[in-house]
């Protein structure tokens, strides 16, 4: 019974005790369970793609009330599979006066960071790649590498419409990136730890309950930093055609679209980590640990449903509004959260306590950006430049004309 | 040879052609991303030496704002695919001149310095144990106060510069 709920963890020492059965050394064995659980991951992180891709497809379909892909059996679900094959079998383009040597490092590096990120994501006690006491650092860190691709891919190409790609992927992610880390050092001071598996155990309540302010900023820098619409300025479609990707074709431009989905999944799962309460639920995990991944798959699936969500709901932004959204709004919101966050835990040491502070803080701090803004956005009616856009101009009245189309009297 | 020897050869070998690439290159981006390979290497270090933290803000800070600072600068001022630049100009002999100062100086150091030969052993929590050195009066709250104070002198100046008037 106990091989069965503790299922994963067992399974690797069972293996574990064969492989140092058949008189392997220790450090094979370890050699051996390090390769197995890093293809694993690999393998876990591809998977992404194939699940989240025929997701969104159907569920956006869905939300526009349309079927969406249904060709491909069963109910279109291996959209992905036809789909990487019709990649595979696409002519290889360089553009003649691309940066050839970049032109093609871009797409060898671009997966990588979302897939790092899989080595220190948890997925149930003591299922996790490497517990690293630096784990939210590390996936900050590993993320830039990603910026690097996508500004690689847009000055190799040697395309105009890539540059003006390549300049807003560094103002953007740049932005974005300073509110999220802020939400992230909240969670952190909370949780006491960098370590990711630390924080999943020390939430005895889900963040998202206990700050919800930094939980949505949270899920808005991600989508911004995961390139979703409709905060997709990098490769807006109706702008810059594809933004960075423009030049690129056939399996260079499926490695983009692999690292978009896998950092998708990477991102929910982190997350569902950081304020979802990970491979916690109701107790569940402790009962059966077996089940544990299939939690922080479903909460998983649940982050990538609210991106979708806000997708199919909200037009794409102007990338000024976008920039300005950021710097004026989210940085100084993450900032206060901050320091009601610090300060909550320096009044009280005990964690419901701190909770429950935390909670009231956070109420606060939503009705004063309210009242701020009551004060100083106008209203429709009290703004002249915002009435000119709305309201509709009375059409002026047009002379009567005779049988000849001209005017009377001229 | 153990293989943090190894590794430790490898990740040399990384940063420095990193920087030769930087020095010797003639496309300005690819110098850029030459210096991020050296970077990355650095990183590397810390990594080897066990000092996690410095390793992640090493490639936070340098790869992730630095670096990536100078490619805008390089985007911003320079013609899209510009022809190539030659690495020397005229003020070579005084780069030279001065280069060589700092080996000069760099090398005396390295000899004055009794390095110990003894491993010594990296404490556990070296996170833990930074950030309480850090905020502690007997260690470095001073340098750090006043480091935090600087970054908000630049902060404040950056708004009065970009703003409009």
């Amino acid at each position: 019974m106990d091989f069965i709920l503790n299922f994963w963890v067992e399974l690797g020492n069972w293996v574990a005790g064969l492989m140092a059965g058949w008189g392997m050394p220790p450090w094979a064995v370890n050699l051996v369970a390090d390769i197995v659980g890093v293809v694993i991951l690999l393998l876990v992180g591809i998977a992404g793609v194939l699940i989240f891709t025929p997701m969104e497809r159907k569920v956006i379909a869905r939300m526009q009330d349309r079927p969406g892909p249904n060709r491909v059996w069963p109910y279109g679900l291996l959209i992905a599979l036809a789909d990487a094959i019709k990649m595979l079998t696409k002519e290889d383009i360089v553009p003649t006066n691309s940066d050839r040597r970049l032109h093609m490092l871009a797409p060898l590096i671009v997966a990588a960071p979302a897939l790092l990120v899989f080595a220190v994501l948890p997925w149930g006690p003591g299922l996790i790649g490497q517990n690293l006491n630096v784990g939210i650092l590390f996936i900050v860190a590993i993320g830039t590498i990603h910026v690097l691709a996508i500004i690689i891919a847009g000055w190799g190409a040697n395309n105009k419409f890539s540059l003006i790609s390549t300049y807003r992927v560094v103002n953007q992610l740049l932005a974005y990136e300073i509110p999220m880390v802020l939400c992230i050092l909240a969670v952190v001071l909370f949780a006491k730890t960098m370590s990711t598996q630390g924080i999943v155990v020390a939430q005895t309540i889900p963040y998202f309950i206990v700050m919800p302010v930094a939980a949505l900023i949270f899920l808005i820098c991600a989508m911004a930093e995961a390139n979703r619409s409709p905060v997709d300025l990098l490769e807006a479609d109706s702008e810059l055609v594809a933004g960075y990707m423009v030049e690129y074709s056939g399996m260079k431009f499926a490695m983009f679209f692999i690292a978009e989905y896998v950092s998708l999944f990477a991102t929910a799962v982190l997350v569902a980590t950081l304020f979802l309460g990970g491979w916690k639920f109701f107790g569940l995990e402790k009962v059966a640990p077996v089940l544990a991944p299939a939690i922080v798959f479903g909460k998983a699936v649940f982050v990538v449903f609210c991106m979708l969500w806000f997708r199919a709901t909200f037009p794409r932004l102007r990338f000024d509004h976008l920039m300005s959204f950021s710097w004026k709004f989210l940085v100084p919101l993450s900032m206060v959260n901050l320091l009601v966050a610090a300060l909550v835990l320096k009044l009280t040491a005990n964690v419901w306590g701190q909770g429950a502070l935390m909670l009231l803080g956070n109420i606060i701090l939503v009705a004063a950006t309210i009242l701020i803004f009551k004060r100083t956005v106008p209203k429709l009616d009290e703004a002249p430049a915002l009435k000119r856009i709305v309201a509709v101009e009375p059409v002026p009245e047009v002379p009567p004309r005779n049988a000849a189309g001209l005017v009377e009297g001229r | 040879m153990t293989v943090s020897h190894v590794v430790f050869i490898i990740l040399s070998a990384v940063t420095l052609i990193g920087a030769l690439g930087v020095v010797l290159g003639r496309n300005l981006f690819r110098a850029a991303l030459f210096l991020i390979l050296s970077f990355v290497g650095i990183a590397g270090f810390y990594i080897l030496l066990e000092a996690e933290f410095l390793a992640m803000v090493q490639l936070l800070v340098y790869v992730g704002a630095i670096a990536i600072l100078i490619i805008f600068a390089i985007m911003l001022s320079r013609r899209l695919m510009s022809p190539e630049y030659n690495a020397r100009n005229e003020q070579w002999l005084i780069a030279l001149a001065s280069a060589a100062a700092l080996c000069v100086l760099l090398v005396f150091i390295l000899l004055q310095v009794n390095w110990p030969t003894e491993l010594s052993v990296v404490p556990p929590n070296t996170i833990e144990q930074l950030g309480i050195a850090l905020v502690s009066p007997d260690q470095f709250v001073l340098v750090f106060e006043v480091s935090s104070v600087l970054l908000l002198v630049a902060l404040v100046g950056a708004v009065i510069i970009a703003r409009e008037r």
